[in-house]
């Protein structure tokens, strides 16, 4: 296999990760309320498991995980609750939410497991994760542990673990690479431990040289030959599982199956710090490393937040407000992220990043009449017609677009970024999406 | 706070626009009218400006009176404009510029639904139509310089009708008779190394295009010397650089998918040969590309990429 290797398609969006890639992670205080939306993660809701008045602690659990595909949330200051109500969410637009009202004190509730890791078994790792509430880092927030555990079925050959950041502006992964590199190895270790995946690679973007200096002098300092090193073109959306499977093993997960299908099992390395975190030091998932940034911002950087705590609040306390007004506010990364309408909205468990960008940055073009150019066609990382699709979804053939594989499509968002007539691809094919899933759902 | 602007993902863009590829296409066309102007001198310049004055006004015309969105700031018609005028012989008076441009605005572009609707190529419907209707005005050529008026005199009219070859000297850099703005292979060829390295076109359907022409016109060539031009003759004569770079890379009117473009520039190689080898005219260039914008429907149909994951639609 070459050493760089890639995926067809895709764009390279200048990647702006300048204004924090050298700033080191801050850890930062929650304001005087978190907010805990009880769905954070893809599946079920949790259940709130605490009453309006109660006192919690911090790393005390608040919900509890609700069925197979869900997950456990746990408190991140000691305080009192003072409500359990719809609040505004990065994703949902609003959700049910547990609020509480910070004292200040970080009384710490005990540690979720106290067991010296020799005894660990396979199974005690993937329930230590299931308990520790976590979820996929890089944004999905796929429960972790429902990956981790090893189906009778499916033969699993392959651990990768996600580093490619390939999102611009986002410094977060980089960051904590560099600082937790030892947490991150050991939390990959551990992880492999549950899965017992025969090679286990890191797939990281050419652009990060310091990070993979790094991860390899870890390694290779101590003649270590269980994980390897994947160094992968820069180039966006890299970090898409089915991008990375391609570029690595050559691999093709096939349409609605999943990186388990092929014997893969893909992790972010924020998912292997949280997993150190929750086996060795019996932490369960309360805190994330984040991004904030842009030009408007005064002070942007890599922060470490408890989860819950409110976008206002890390802008005045951490980042010191704002230069210039911004325009918008997106949650995640430039490309794929949701724009948010206030900042009266809490950090979850995958929020990667803030962008706040200016006016100037933000007022895109008017939609103009599509060219054919078909550049859509040529980045478009799944092989669809972009523009077929978004134009039959214009004109409601919504079993057209069926027909052209809209489902297949992960809105990556590089079709829209290439277009020069600025038709919003992206957009028509969500709403295509929301209208096939209604004709299917009056057909049964 | 203010109200913040929502808006579906990707919130970032290459600030790339219509206008900015057109920007780049005339960028690319200014060799050719540079040599142009030097070869048929106060003719080429008749002709180029009718030509994009003319198209802009028609198109301006038009949407104002189908109370449309006024477009032509987005420069679609000026290139337009220029690519008519470039395949236009030099002596050709203005009323007849005016009236392919007419043709291409309206009756090829316009009357489709404007910009990303026609599905053939406004100049080269333009230039057909004038085929037609004016055929020996279209077949009257000035030498280059002098700018004496001589008919069927192009390189590909000597060779096809009385067995003569031009050198390629003169053909590469532009000093024979024929279009204005296909007699220079170089400044075509500078303003196609532009287009590609801006990676405003790419490179399957003009080498295809080309790599068919050279193919078959070796091939006959071997079989038939005396009958049959050489291929590197068949490659810098007539207006296979123009068409294949700018006339057969027209986003509009060609396929999207990779596998089609491949498909069109083949078709575009093998219909220009058999005109070339076998037709009545001497050039082929014009009818082949219209003749497979016809096609490009059909052909973007049956070249679907093949899906992720899958086996499908291969």
């Amino acid at each position: 296999m070459n050493d760089k290797s890639t995926f067809p398609g895709g764009v390279h969006p200048g990647s702006s990760k300048n204004l924090t890639k050298d700033l080191s992670i801050k850890t930062v205080e929650a304001g005087d309320v978190v907010v805990l939306p009880l769905i954070q993660h893809i599946g079920n809701p949790a259940k709130a498991i605490v009453k309006i008045g109660d006192l919690v602690k911090r790393g005390q659990l608040v919900a509890e995980q609700n069925g197979f595909i869900s997950s456990n949330i746990y408190s991140s200051v000691s305080g009192k609750v003072s409500g359990i109500k719809a609040y505004a969410h990065p994703i949902l637009g609003t959700s049910q939410a547990i609020i509480i009202e910070n004292d200040h004190k970080n009384d710490a509730a005990e540690p979720i497991h106290k067991r010296s890791l020799e005894d660990l078994s396979e199974e005690d790792i993937v329930n230590i994760i299931k308990t520790a509430g976590i979820v996929g880092m890089g944004g999905a927030a796929f429960p972790s542990y429902v990956k981790a555990m090893v189906k009778e079925n499916n033969q699993i050959d392959t651990l990768v673990i996600n580093a490619v950041e390939c999102e611009p502006y986002l410094t977060c992964d980089y960051r904590s690479m560099l600082e937790k590199t030892k947490e991150i190895i050991e939390g990959i270790r551990l992880l492999n431990k549950a899965v017992k995946a025969k090679n286990v690679y890191v797939a990281i973007e050419d652009n990060k040289p310091v990070a993979i200096q790094q991860i390899k002098g870890y390694l290779y300092d101590k003649g270590a030959t269980d994980i390897e090193i994947k160094v992968l073109k820069t180039k966006y959306p890299q970090g898409g599982e089915k991008q990375i499977l391609k570029a690595i093993l050559d691999r093709e997960v096939p349409p609605s199956k999943l990186p388990l299908d092929v014997g893969c099992i893909v992790q972010n390395v924020g998912t292997c710090l949280a997993v150190y975190e929750a086996i060795v030091e019996g932490k369960p998932l309360i805190e994330r490393v984040i991004t904030i940034t842009g030009k408007c911002v005064k002070r942007p950087g890599n922060y470490r937040v408890p989860i819950g705590t409110l976008l206002q609040d890390i802008i005045d306390n951490a980042c010191r407000g704002f230069s210039e007004e911004p325009a918008k506010i997106i949650s995640g990364g430039p490309m794929m992220g949701m724009a948010q309408y206030t900042l009266d909205v809490p950090v979850i468990k995958g929020m990667s990043g803030i962008i706040c960008l200016t006016e100037k940055e933000a007022v895109s073009e008017r939609e103009g009449a599509c060219l054919n150019c078909g550049k859509c066609v040529d980045v478009c990382p799944m092989n669809l017609l972009p523009t077929r699709i978004a134009r039959a979804v214009k004109f409601d053939k919504i079993i057209e677009a069926d027909k052209l594989f809209i489902t297949d499509c992960m809105e990556c968002g590089s079709c829209t970024y290439k277009c020069p007539a600025h038709i919003p691809l992206v957009h028509y094919i969500k709403i295509g999406k929301q209208k096939l899933r209604k004709i299917q759902i009056s057909k049964k | 706070m203010k109200e913040m602007i929502l808006s579906v993902n990707p919130h970032i863009h290459d600030n790339s626009s219509t206008r900015s590829v057109m920007r780049e296409v005339i960028i690319a066309l200014i060799p050719a009218i540079i040599a142009a102007l030097y070869f048929f001198r106060i003719k080429a310049f008749v002709v180029i400006s009718s030509c994009v004055i003319s198209c802009v006004v028609f198109e301006y015309l038009y949407q104002k009176t189908c109370k449309k969105n006024i477009t032509v700031k987005d420069l679609s018609a000026v290139v337009t404009g220029i690519l008519l005028a470039l395949i236009m012989p030099p002596a050709l008076p203005v009323w007849v510029c005016i009236l392919a441009s007419a043709v291409a605005i309206i009756l090829t572009k316009q009357i489709f639904g404007g910009i990303g609707c026609n599905i053939f190529n406004p100049a080269l419907l333009g230039r057909a139509f004038l085929m037609a209707a004016f055929p020996t005005m279209l077949t009257s050529w000035n030498n280059p310089i002098t700018l004496d008026v001589v008919t069927t005199a192009t390189p590909l009219g000597l060779h096809k009708f009385t067995q003569v070859l031009t050198g390629y000297e003169p053909l590469f850099f532009g000093n024979v008779s024929g279009s204005i703005g296909e007699t220079s292979a170089l400044a075509l060829l500078i303003g196609a190394a532009y287009l590609l390295i801006k990676k405003i076109i790419n490179i399957r359907i003009p080498f295809a295009y080309i790599a068919t022409v050279f193919i078959i016109s070796s091939i006959t060539n071997k079989i038939d010397p005396e009958i049959y031009a050489p291929a590197l003759f068949n490659l810098l004569a007539g207006g296979l650089m123009l068409g294949a770079f700018f006339m057969a890379t027209d986003y509009v009117t060609t396929p999207i998918t990779k596998k089609g473009q491949w498909v069109f520039g083949i078709g575009c190689g093998i219909v220009t040969m058999i005109i070339r080898l076998w037709g009545g005219l001497p050039e082929g260039v014009m009818y082949s590309i219209l003749f497979m914008n016809g096609f490009t429907p059909l052909i973007n149909r049956v070249t679907m990429p093949k899906r992720y994951g899958t086996g499908d639609r291969e």
